[in-house]
């Protein structure tokens, strides 16, 4: 990685370590510890499927809220700011800027899912007492949440270099929404014909596919990924991340820092 | 060698919710500073500034014209690594110590990691902020932010330094600490840019000065010319403990001190003065002729203008 891009990456994990973003693990710690102890109890053969559907969830949701709320910030509240001056009038580029942002956040991203990941496994191992093989899964559906917090994240930067703040976390949050539903959004286009059809068709397939990367429910059941799936997923994720960013480059790139 | 060259400068805004309305910042700006000089950018707030000082450092984008650094296009981000720039009232990373910011500065400087320790420690030293060197930014007082902010500008050694209103908000030791570094800045040779509505400051430190009003460079020149220029009076002092009433009829005006009175007059009136003198029997101690203030200067400059033209230093 180019040092410049490194360097605001690094910058940017140490301002969200800083900013007390990692507290959110102490929730999610509460959550887990408090449903894992109240399926123990109960006990009903499904405690293996709650824990995992439960925390995989909520490992999704804290993830995806510190995605929209940190990533619109991550430009424009540097520009708001003013400390944006200081570096941009040094020798980092535009982009360089832009994209050791993105990887600042998703790096955040990355290492707060590793601590909840951890959780996951410790909730697990308190309710089934062991591990077995088909638990590997859940380090597949945590792959896939870590790909999706890559486009919420390259989709809130971009919607940040055009928008408000508010705006953006709101198109932000929409998109992950329509995003879940998209596999049902191709089923609605199927049945239309004609012009409606095909306005239908190319919004579910210009809106993030968040449905195929949610394997959280198959892998609560036990049941395998397809690699072919894996593959997939991670260039349909970097390639979508990719041109969300591109495009806020491309925004930030013309924008008067006034 | 010319450090800075800008050739029919010009931004003008879209304003307005559909955009459509255009706000001029800076009129066409035609303006050469060179290599090693302490340029004063004087003008009242809202003037075009630090527009032009954005402009320059690539941070806003002109709508017409050309503007160079070091012979290089503004648009060569390299040419930045021989740049420093300290904003008005800079606002930093709050989360980070001293240290820390000009760490992260010294990176994205390209200052070599072998040098960035010791190169930190001196800019701190420099500024008087060794002690202060692990306290988070948001301890800091706004006096601190600037110093600061002045070692994060000089700290990869750039030849060329803008300064944005660098004595803004400083108390008279913070002034003065600024001016005597502006002055070591200028004694190792490097080019100083700041911008300032101070104009005692400007006299002080600059070798030019620019006068620019409503986005319009309404005037440019060495301080040493301008302020030799006389305004067609004189001032002569002589010793007495009253004004003679002839002279008070010449149009001069007086102020008695003790036992010494000073009277100004139009040059025209100098020898009639004169006369009245030898005639009163009173000892002359001084005549000269009064020269121009940069104030003077820069108030004349802010007048309406009927030719209205950028131009060149």
């Amino acid at each position: 990685m180019n040092s410049r891009i490194a360097h605001v990456a690094f910058n940017t994990f140490r301002e969200a370590v800083r900013d007390r973003v990692l507290y959110n693990l102490i929730a999610f710690a509460l959550l887990l510890s408090g449903a894992a102890i109240l399926v123990g109890q109960i006990s009903i053969d499904i405690e293996r499927l709650v824990v995992v559907n439960l925390g995989l969830t909520a490992v999704t949701f804290f993830g995806v809220v510190i995605a929209i709320f940190i990533g619109i910030g991550l430009v424009s509240k540097e520009i708001e700011k003013r400390t944006l001056y200081t570096v941009l009038s040094r020798p980092v580029r535009r982009w360089e800027f832009v994209v050791g942002k993105f990887f600042g956040l998703t790096g955040t991203l990355v290492v707060n899912t590793f601590f909840m990941a951890i959780g996951v496994f410790l909730a697990l191992l308190y309710v089934a007492h062991k591990f077995q093989v088909a638990d590997l899964g859940i380090l597949t559906a945590l792959y896939f949440i870590v790909l999706q917090f890559f486009i919420v994240c390259s989709l809130a930067l971009l919607f940040s270099s055009f928008s408000s703040p508010m705006l953006a976390a709101v198109f932000t949050f929409a998109l992950f929404v329509i995003g879940n539903l998209s596999d049902d959004l191709r089923g609605i286009a199927a049945v239309f014909k004609g012009i409606g059809g095909g306005v239908a068709t190319a919004v579910a397939y210009v809106v993030p596919n968040f449905s195929g990367m949610n394997v959280v429910s198959q892998v609560a059941h036990g049941e395998a990924i397809a690699g072919r799936l894996i593959v997939y997923n991670t260039l349909y994720a970097l390639l979508y991340s990719a041109m969300a960013i591109s495009g806020a480059v491309l925004i930030f790139q013309r924008r008067n820092l006034k | 060698m010319v450090a800075i060259e800008t050739i029919n400068l010009e931004k003008t805004y879209s304003v307005g919710f559909w955009r459509k309305k255009p706000r001029v910042a800076l009129r066409p700006l035609t303006l050469t500073v060179e290599e090693g000089v302490v340029f004063g950018f004087l003008g009242p707030n809202g003037a075009g500034k630090t527009t032009t000082l954005k402009l320059l450092l690539g941070l806003v984008f002109p709508t017409a014209g050309t503007a160079r650094i070091f012979g290089k296009d503004i648009d060569d981000v390299e040419v930045k690594s021989q740049i420093g720039f300290l904003p008005e009232q800079p606002y930093f990373y709050d989360y980070l110590t001293a240290q820390e910011l000009l760490e992260y500065y010294a990176q994205l400087s390209g200052v070599p990691p072998k040098e960035r320790s010791e190169r930190v420690q001196k800019m701190l030293g420099r500024v008087g902020l060794s002690d202060a060197a692990r306290v988070q930014l948001r301890k800091f007082s706004k006096g601190m932010l600037q110093r600061v902010g002045l070692a994060q500008a000089i700290l990869h050694d750039p030849k060329l330094v803008f300064l944005d209103e660098p004595m803004s908000g400083l108390d008279p030791m913070g002034r003065r600490e600024v001016r005597e570094l502006i002055q070591e800045l200028q004694s190792e040779g490097k080019t100083v840019f700041f911008s300032t509505h101070i104009l005692s400051d400007a006299e002080a430190l600059c070798d030019r000065v620019a006068v620019i009003h409503k986005g319009e460079l309404r005037g440019v020149g060495a301080v040493a010319d301008l302020t030799s220029q006389t305004n067609g009076k004189v001032e002569i002092i002589f010793a007495g403990r009253a004004v003679p009433s002839a002279l008070a009829s010449l149009g001069a005006q007086t102020h008695v001190s003790g036992e010494v009175v000073s009277a100004v007059l139009p040059e025209e009136h100098q020898d009639a003065a004169l006369d009245i003198l030898r005639r009163e029997k009173l000892r002359l101690i001084s005549l000269t002729p009064v020269r121009k203030s940069l104030e003077e200067y820069y108030v004349q400059k802010l007048q309406p203008q009927d030719n209205r033209i950028g131009v060149g230093a």
